[in-house]
């Protein structure tokens, strides 16, 4: 810096603060869409949970929204739709969550060099590339009544076919099911980058202690991949509180509401053909932001944390 | 290595995990292969229950029917409209925020960094009611133009978390040297950082063409007409018309996933890269 100031007299001003202002030149784009798509309407979906309104707009372009203060909030209490979704939602976050050892296993089966091993990687990792809709459409077929693959095979086990979309108690079953097909793949493939990074020497010396098997796994191996089970809960999570496709494709929330879950809710909510409640569906998508953020704020605090210490 | 290399334990066990690998993959594909099949059945098989045997001839003409029907060329048309242009978007922006949060160091980096990180993570539905006014008020409900910002927007998160972390691990070194030798920054940008960014950007675009094709939620919530809506909303309502058709939901499905998938095998490097790089380090 010294160096620079001593010939100040004869650089520009831009020469001399072009170090401070490129950064905020090269956010500028970034920054404003980010602003006015993603920050913005996030804050004002909470104001908007405070009125009643029906998503029209006066001729002269104001709202025509109607102040009803904790009115939608309170609504939500009583509601037993609201209630289905949310107990979905949990439902749909705990079991979701078996996509990361279910991945760690079939990553570990896939972590071997045999011939055309690299094909048979990318064949399991294919469920991840299909768009939901057609994970739903693939599974709605799947569980379809009378001639469905599950049907037929409960049909041949218990001499009874279960149709698993038709039947309220299981129906949300059946969708996280179909969702833990691509979730896996994903968890699959952050482990099998994870397995990769695994340490040899650590492997070698552990396996001359005589540790094999489960405690290998468990003491030597899973420590070493903590960011991959990390980034692969973090997935989970989003994944299961996002959810919105298959519900949507596979049963719009029947039969009698019972798949609902909160997005879902909301979506019906603010646009469907039930209704245009745009402060209700406000306020049911509040609720989804703030259990997000309980998860978000836990992420963030690691990742400032571990970046801290990178520095 | 973990778990031992196969190679290292008897050969009955070597054979068995060989005879083992295809099964399992079988079996984890097996809804996938079911609905490839029943797309190129013909109806009749259907109808007289032939469901799993093997079809009673090939039914190309069931992908005829759909694209005679329906108006899926125009869904698929649709789609690259709002997928391309969203990648160039978001690949640039994120290209300039990267640059910005991974070179240089100011006060309130981390923060801005973390605020796109955040952002990423937030459940889209609380966007929808916003985003829905607001594209109705510019008068783009129903236009490319309309999902085309949003994606754009909305991916840059990920994507400056992608490249950030990407020019963050680029030496240096190199940008000092260029600085002392009167290198202005932004030909540093265009002459030093960016073409080290390829792979980065091979990387990124493959991953976002692939979550904005299959983007299902903004494309019902920001288009309702089959001249614009993409493949993944338009499959949705054919879905609704033709019930219990299965041999043409099939054959649609298929479709639908076609374009991801070749992405997928043309750019596979690129895309477990993509994943991963941006997540585990």
């Amino acid at each position: 810096m010294a160096v620079t100031s001593s010939h100040g007299s004869t650089r520009t001003w831009w020469q001399q603060n072009q170090q401070t202002l490129t950064p905020w030149l090269f956010l500028i784009p970034g920054m404003f869409m980010f602003a006015v798509y993603v920050v913005w309407p996030i804050l004002s979906s909470f104001w908007i949970s405070f009125y009643d309104w029906n998503g029209l707009r006066a001729p002269d372009g104001s709202s025509t929204a109607e102040w009803v203060g904790l009115g939608n909030y309170a609504e939500l209490i009583g509601d037993d739709a609201f209630e289905t979704s949310l107990k979905n939602n949990i439902l749909w976050l705990v079991l979701y969550m078996l996509a990361v050892p279910f991945g760690l296993f079939i990553a570990i089966f896939l972590n071997q060099t045999v011939w055309g091993i690299r094909m048979y990687k990318s064949l399991f990792f294919f469920p991840f590339v299909i768009s939901q809709v057609v994970v739903g459409l693939i599974f709605s077929w799947f569980y379809a009544p009378n001639f469905g693959l599950l049907y037929l095979l409960t049909e041949w086990l218990t001499g009874t076919g279960t149709a698993i979309l038709a039947d309220p108690n299981k129906v949300t079953y059946g969708i996280i099911a179909a969702g833990l097909w691509p979730q896996t793949a994903y968890c699959m493939i952050l482990y099998l980058t994870g397995l990769n990074n695994v340490s040899p020497d650590q492997v070698e010396a552990a396996r001359l202690d005589g540790a094999k098997g489960f405690k290998m796994l468990w003491y030597v191996i899973l420590p070493q991949l903590r960011p991959a089970t990390f980034i692969a809960v973090v997935v989970t999570v989003i994944g299961a509180l996002r959810s919105f496709d298959l519900v949507s494709i596979m049963t719009t929330g029947g039969p009698f509401g019972s798949s609902r879950v909160l997005s879902f809710y909301m979506y019906e909510q603010a646009l469907s053909e039930y209704g245009f409640r745009m402060g209700y569906g406000a306020a049911i998508a509040v609720v989804l932001f703030l259990i997000m953020m309980v998860f978000i704020s836990g992420f963030i605090w690691k990742m400032v944390r571990d970046e801290k210490e990178g520095y | 290595m973990f778990p031992r290399p196969i190679a290292q334990v008897s050969p009955l066990a070597r054979i068995s995990y060989q005879v083992a690998l295809p099964l399992v993959l079988i079996l984890w594909l097996l809804p996938l292969i079911g609905v490839a099949f029943t797309s190129v059945r013909p109806a009749s098989d259907l109808a007289q229950g032939n469901y799993f045997g093997w079809p009673s001839s090939f039914a190309w003409q069931n992908y005829v029917e759909v694209f005679q029907n329906t108006p899926m060329w125009q869904y698929i048309k649709n789609s690259f409209y709002v997928t391309i242009p969203t990648v160039i978007g978001a690949v640039a922006i994120s290209c300039m925020t990267g640059f910005a949060l991974g070179i240089y160091k100011f006060r309130s980096n981390l923060l801005v960094f973390f605020l796109f990180v955040a952002g990423n993570f937030v459940p889209f539905q609380i966007l929808m009611v916003p985003v829905r006014d607001m594209t109705s008020q510019l008068n783009l409900i129903n236009t490319y133009t309309g999902l085309v910002l949003f994606h754009v927007a909305f991916q840059s998160g990920f994507c400056t978390l992608f490249m950030r972390n990407f020019i963050r691990a680029l030496p240096r070194e190199l940008i000092e040297a260029a600085r002392v030798e009167g290198v202005s920054e932004f030909q540093i940008f265009f002459h030093i950082v960016l073409p080290l960014m390829r792979p980065a950007i091979a990387a990124l675009s493959v991953l976002i063409f692939t979550f904005i094709w299959n983007d299902f939620f903004w494309a019902t919530v920001l288009t309702t007409k089959a001249e614009v809506q993409p493949i993944t909303a338009g499959l949705s309502s054919l879905n609704g018309q033709w019930v219990a058709a299965w041999h043409l939901v099939s054959a649609g499905s298929i479709l639908a996933a076609l374009p991801p998938v070749a992405m997928f095998f043309l750019m596979q490097k690129h895309f477990i890269a993509g994943l991963t790089l941006g997540a585990v380090k």
